[in-house]
């Protein structure tokens, strides 16, 4: 069964198409990187699988539930972390976290409350008001109340947009941690780094259509851009090996590895010395760049 | 039923938290009503023979109260909701569009009884307040509340900003109130007045609530009920019909 399975879905504001015919799937156990520049509609996909939002056409399934005809089973199997830093500042963490898990129909949640805290480092905290705390223990409140009632699917909308570098990383542990208990993660961020390292699959969007779903690898592979560089010591770069310059060293376009090899023989075969030689590899913020060019 | 209870028990716990502002504010403002109209008119003013206008108007500005409360406790949270964005907190989890009617009116009218017993306690020391029909008390108290309490959800629902809910409450729910009969007996007023009036909803609510105290009101309480409770019935399916359809909660 998909953790996530969207058919055919689009969804139309006025004048603007902010989904058109989106197909995915996100398989259990995955960590999935949603990319697109603003406006691309990420938040409205997020939306629809949380029933914020309704498609106009095409259907959606959280853990085999439809978001709109099983929406209690749906809503059961998905935690969604927004975007927003939205809090209630009627009430402290620990009430904001028992009243989420009562929406849940869970009335006596506290273990479970009580290891999420700890996790996320709120345990101090538990006793404040929303209002007293910063922008960054916000945040994890939030992270917490998607966890409360364990959902099998978690989807973080841009979860570390303004956060300091100390809690981007604890934040980032803690997500890969759910991951490997067996949680599927759905990822939406501008730090495509952050996407590279984490995230084996990625679907991206660019003005309401997918244009690329790929296993992150691949998706790297797909540029042909390794580029390796080199500098001579000594000897004549030879004719028939295209490259250009760049700062007295040479770059040579490579579609993989393997062609390394060739490169080197041809350069013994000149009678060249190397002086100093650098693979550069591809990354996201390439193929990211290359692919809302493209398309 | 699953997030029902919880999201009542916010609902209670957010205006409890404020008590001194839901509350107690609104018990010493119909405190001040009773001090100075009764001080003023008391002498002058008799609506039915055998009461004291400082009685008479004891169980008008108690549903008064009730009801004004009741509207401004269900608008004020949802729309502090919307405007803040923690209404995704609400709309994320399985609550079907019936719970959540249920716990924000319920709430409503839970703060509108509570000012109201509240309103009834601190003038029970200026009238010796009767009560020959306890059972018109009860319903009309109830239905009332849960009206208002309706009303109010509708009003924070449609509004896209907060002034837009504060004119709803100024521009309808306070003349509805005011023109109801809390201060005199609608008998009393010129007949273009009088027939006007009995177009007035809340009259009956406060008729109604009144007879409850002194066996005697301008119209029939089951004429009154009847009227009230087809009331709750429109504003009731009005407030559901919205949130079934999303209407600007989900897009």
């Amino acid at each position: 069964m998909a953790a996530i399975e969207v058919r055919q879905v689009s969804k139309r504001f006025g004048a603007l198409q902010a989904l058109a015919d989106i197909d995915l799937e996100v398989r259990e156990g995955e960590f999935f990187g949603l990319l697109g520049p603003n406006g691309a509609g990420k938040t409205t996909l997020i939306s629809i699988l949380a029933g914020l939002a309704r498609a106009d056409t095409g259907s959606a399934r959280i853990m085999g539930h439809d978001v709109a005809l099983d929406y209690r089973g749906a809503r059961r199997a998905l935690g969604v972390v927004p975007q927003e830093l939205v809090f209630d500042p009627f009430f402290t963490v620990r009430e904001t976290l028992r009243n989420q898990s009562g929406y849940f129909g869970l009335r006596a949640n506290d273990r479970w409350i009580d290891e999420v805290m700890a996790s996320l480092d709120l345990t101090a905290k538990a006793d404040v008001n929303m209002r007293a705390l910063s922008g960054g223990m916000k945040r994890r409140v939030l992270v917490a109340q998607a966890l409360v009632h364990k959902p099998p699917v978690i989807v973080l909308d841009e979860p570390t947009a303004g956060v300091d570098v100390e809690l981007r990383q604890g934040l980032w542990q803690f997500v890969q941690r759910l991951n490997r208990d067996g949680h599927t993660i759905v990822l939406t961020t501008h730090y495509l780094e952050e996407a590279e390292t984490m995230c084996a699959r990625i679907a991206m969007l660019k003005q309401g259509r997918l244009v690329a779903l790929d296993s992150t690898a691949n998706l790297l592979r797909q540029l042909h851009s390794l580029h390796l560089r080199v500098r001579l010591r000594s000897g004549e770069w030879p004719a028939n090996l295209e490259a250009v310059d760049s700062g007295g060293a040479r770059v040579v376009r490579l579609r993989e590895y393997g062609e390394v090899e060739s490169v080197l023989a041809a350069l013994r075969a000149a009678g060249c010395s190397i002086e100093e030689m650098e693979l550069q590899q591809p990354d996201l913020e390439d193929v990211f760049l290359e692919i809302m060019r493209r398309k | 039923m699953t997030g029902f209870p919880t999201l009542l028990y916010k609902e209670v716990l957010r205006f409890r938290k404020v008590g001194v502002q839901t509350v107690a504010a609104p018990v010493l403002t119909a405190l001040l009503y009773l001090l100075i109209f009764g001080h003023v008119m008391d002498r002058h003013v008799r609506v039915y023979e055998s009461v004291s206008y400082t009685t008479f108007l004891v169980p008008g500005l108690v549903m008064m109260s009730v009801l004004q409360n009741a509207f401004a406790n269900s608008s004020s949270s949802l729309m502090q909701s919307k405007m803040t964005g923690n209404v995704v907190f609400v709309l994320l989890p399985p609550i079907s569009y019936l719970e959540f009617f249920s716990a924000y009116v319920l709430a409503a009218a839970t703060r509108g009884l509570v000012v109201g017993a509240g309103v009834l306690l601190v003038t029970m020391p200026f009238v010796e307040l009767p009560v020959r029909a306890l059972h018109w008390v009860v319903l009309f108290a109830m239905a009332g509340s849960i009206i208002l309490g309706a009303l109010g959800l509708i009003a924070a629902i449609v509004a896209d900003k907060i002034d837009q809910v504060q004119a709803f409450q100024n521009f309808l729910i306070m003349p509805l109130t005011f023109l109801s009969g809390v201060f005199y007996s609608v008998h009393s007023l010129p007949a273009f007045w009088q027939e006007l009036s009995h177009f007035n909803p809340v009259f009956y609510m406060i008729d109604g609530f009144r007879h409850g105290f002194f066996g005697v009101s301008d119209v029939d309480p089951r004429l009154g009920f009847a009227v009230v409770a087809a009331c709750l019935g429109v504003v009731s399916a009005a407030a559901l019909m919205l949130l079934k359809g999303g209407y600007k909660l989900r897009y």
